[in-house]
């Protein structure tokens, strides 16, 4: 217990850098995944290739990325652009399966009636596909962004880690408070983060909760 | 009017939908286009407002080229209905029927004000603004398809099956009502169905397209079923096309006989029909208005267990009878 006490600006800066590595890539990945998989959908023989895509990206091992993207992109070893970077990859290639079948999950006489009331292209992918579209691409960015807190951590082994830092810290000094500390603060950490999604998702869509009607009456 | 000019749609794999077509649309009245799935006829409609381009001819509105203006432009001024009505489900039912006010860049307020006005047009209660499409009932959500084409009062609307996916007597009441805003309104509506029935009840004019996308016959729903031009029209429209054709008869003069002791009534309404000694009434059968077309009195004949149909007022009073024989000199005539 004092060691919590002794290290309270130490536990509070990297919860904060754990929050900030893991949201960050979200952020990113989903302002590149949308309009991804709208062209996506535009063009359908790219929404196979791009899904398959993302499946081989998100398969591949974060260590490798962690240490790749450095040579890749001449960053140094220590910077944290590549646990951004990599966790931005990982998040879109999750992300753009949900945009792209949040995209197809609005009706077609929903888009046809669109365009023919008078949307002209992007102005209807704004105002009715992809608010249509948002439960199904809320429930990728959920998966996402817990996926993206947990991996954070995995970071710690290339010096930057958020929390993770504290399990090499318990590991090095064979002293385990830090671990049991990195652990429980990262697992409150995707939850709030999960509670925050939700409350956002029922905020943007108070349409998507309402009961079916009763009989039918003309 | 609108003009269609040996407009012709032919897809890139060579399918023709439509092959040709020229007709010309008058303003102000109702024009069906029907014909068996694969004529082309929702193809047609489509063009007007360039959802689909045609390959071939000209359309015009007013003698003005639906292409001189942009696509998008063009949408706006021109309302459009579809079957399931399209509705957009994450937003309200105000909001929805506001659409195109919006779009057109009214004031917010004035948008909203026109919205609740067109619903109450259109026949709903205006408590239902609020809510979202998926809590509507089917005949609801069409109605509001209805109210968003209106909202910025467009001279032309366009109604592709609108009423094909809701029951039978909930389609009865849309097409009254229809019938009844289109007095009112006046709007240039051009309305694609597969239902004969349908579009003999609601045209002013009738274009039977045959599949490939060619016009069998253009006239006035009367002249089709009195004089169908070839073989297709005549089996198109039916087999009993003589009966539907007394829909266009009125006999203004329909002797009416008085009401008959058997004949149960209560404050002047018909209530059924005296079965001898039994304490149970028969059935009235359908009943008809004075006015109404002789199909209605000839049913109402039919239907009934005594032969004789009833005739009642605007208040559903009983005001006399016919018979069959009188029904039958009047067909003979």
């Amino acid at each position: 217990m004092s060691w919590i006490a002794d290290n309270v600006a130490l536990i509070w800066e990297q919860l904060r850098e754990h929050l900030y590595l893991a949201i960050i890539p979200v952020i990113l990945g989903l302002i590149i995944s949308v309009p991804l998989g709208y062209v996506a959908t535009r063009y359908s023989w790219l929404a196979n290739p791009l899904i398959a895509l993302g499946g081989v990206l998100y398969s591949l091992p974060s260590i490798a990325l962690f240490i790749v993207i450095p040579a890749v992109l001449g960053t140094k070893v220590l910077s944290t652009v590549n646990i951004i970077v990599a966790l931005t990859i990982y998040t879109v290639a999750l992300l753009i399966r949900n945009v792209i079948d949040g995209l197809r999950s609005v009706p077609a006489d929903v888009r046809q009636s669109a365009v023919a009331v008078g949307y002209g292209a992007l102005h209807r992918v704004i105002a009715i596909d992809l608010p249509i579209a948002v439960p199904v691409i809320f429930t990728g960015l959920r998966v996402v962004t817990v996926a993206n807190i947990s991996m954070v951590s995995v970071g710690a082994v290339i010096g930057i880690g958020g929390l993770g830092e504290l399990f090499t810290l318990g590991f090095q000094k064979d002293f385990l408070t830090p671990v049991v500390v990195g652990v429980v603060l990262s697992l409150l950490l995707a939850l709030v983060a999960d509670v925050i999604l939700v409350a956002l998702q029922r905020l943007l869509t108070p349409w998507a909760r309402v009961a079916a009607p009763v009989g039918e009456v003309a | 009017m609108i003009e269609f000019e040996d407009v012709t749609k032919r897809y890139p794999d060579g399918t023709v939908a439509v092959d040709t077509l020229s007709l010309r649309i008058p303003s102000n009245e109702i024009t069906v286009f029907v014909g068996p799935s694969g004529c082309g006829k929702t193809t047609s409609l489509r063009m007007i407002n360039r959802t689909i381009e045609r390959t071939g001819g000209t359309i015009s509105i007013d003698g003005e080229d639906i292409n001189g203006k942009d696509a998008v432009t063009l949408r706006r001024g021109i309302g459009y209905v579809i079957q399931n009505a399209g509705l957009f489900p994450h937003r309200t039912v105000v909001d929805n029927v506001a659409t195109v006010p919006k779009l057109l860049g009214w004031d917010k307020r004035k948008a909203h004000s026109t919205a609740m006005e067109l619903l109450e047009r259109v026949g709903l209660d205006p408590k239902l603004a609020g809510r979202y499409p998926a809590q509507l009932s089917g005949g609801q959500q069409q109605r509001v398809g209805v109210a968003r084409a209106l909202a910025a009062d467009p001279a032309i609307m366009l109604m592709d099956e609108p009423f094909s996916a809701v029951d039978p007597i909930v389609r009865h009441q849309l097409q009254e009502e229809l019938l009844r805003l289109q007095r009112d309104i006046g709007k240039t509506i051009v309305f694609v169905t597969h239902d004969i029935d349908e579009a003999i009840k609601l045209g002013d004019n009738v274009a039977v397209l045959q599949v490939g996308g060619k016009l069998a016959q253009f006239a006035p729903p009367a002249e089709l079923l009195a004089n169908p031009v070839d073989d297709f029209v005549r089996g198109f429209v039916g087999q009993d096309r003589g009966y539907r054709a007394l829909t266009f008869v009125h006999p203004d003069d329909l002797p009416l006989k008085p009401l008959p002791e058997a004949l149960a009534v209560q404050d002047g309404v018909p209530v059924g029909w005296r079965n001898g000694s039994a304490t149970e009434l028969l059935p009235i059968g359908s009943v008809f208005k004075r006015g109404d077309s002789l199909r209605a009195a000839l049913d109402a004949v039919l239907t009934s267990p005594t032969g004789c149909g009833v005739c009642v007022d605007d208040d559903g009073r009983a005001i006399g009878v016919v018979d069959q024989a009188t029904v039958a000199e009047v067909l003979r005539s």
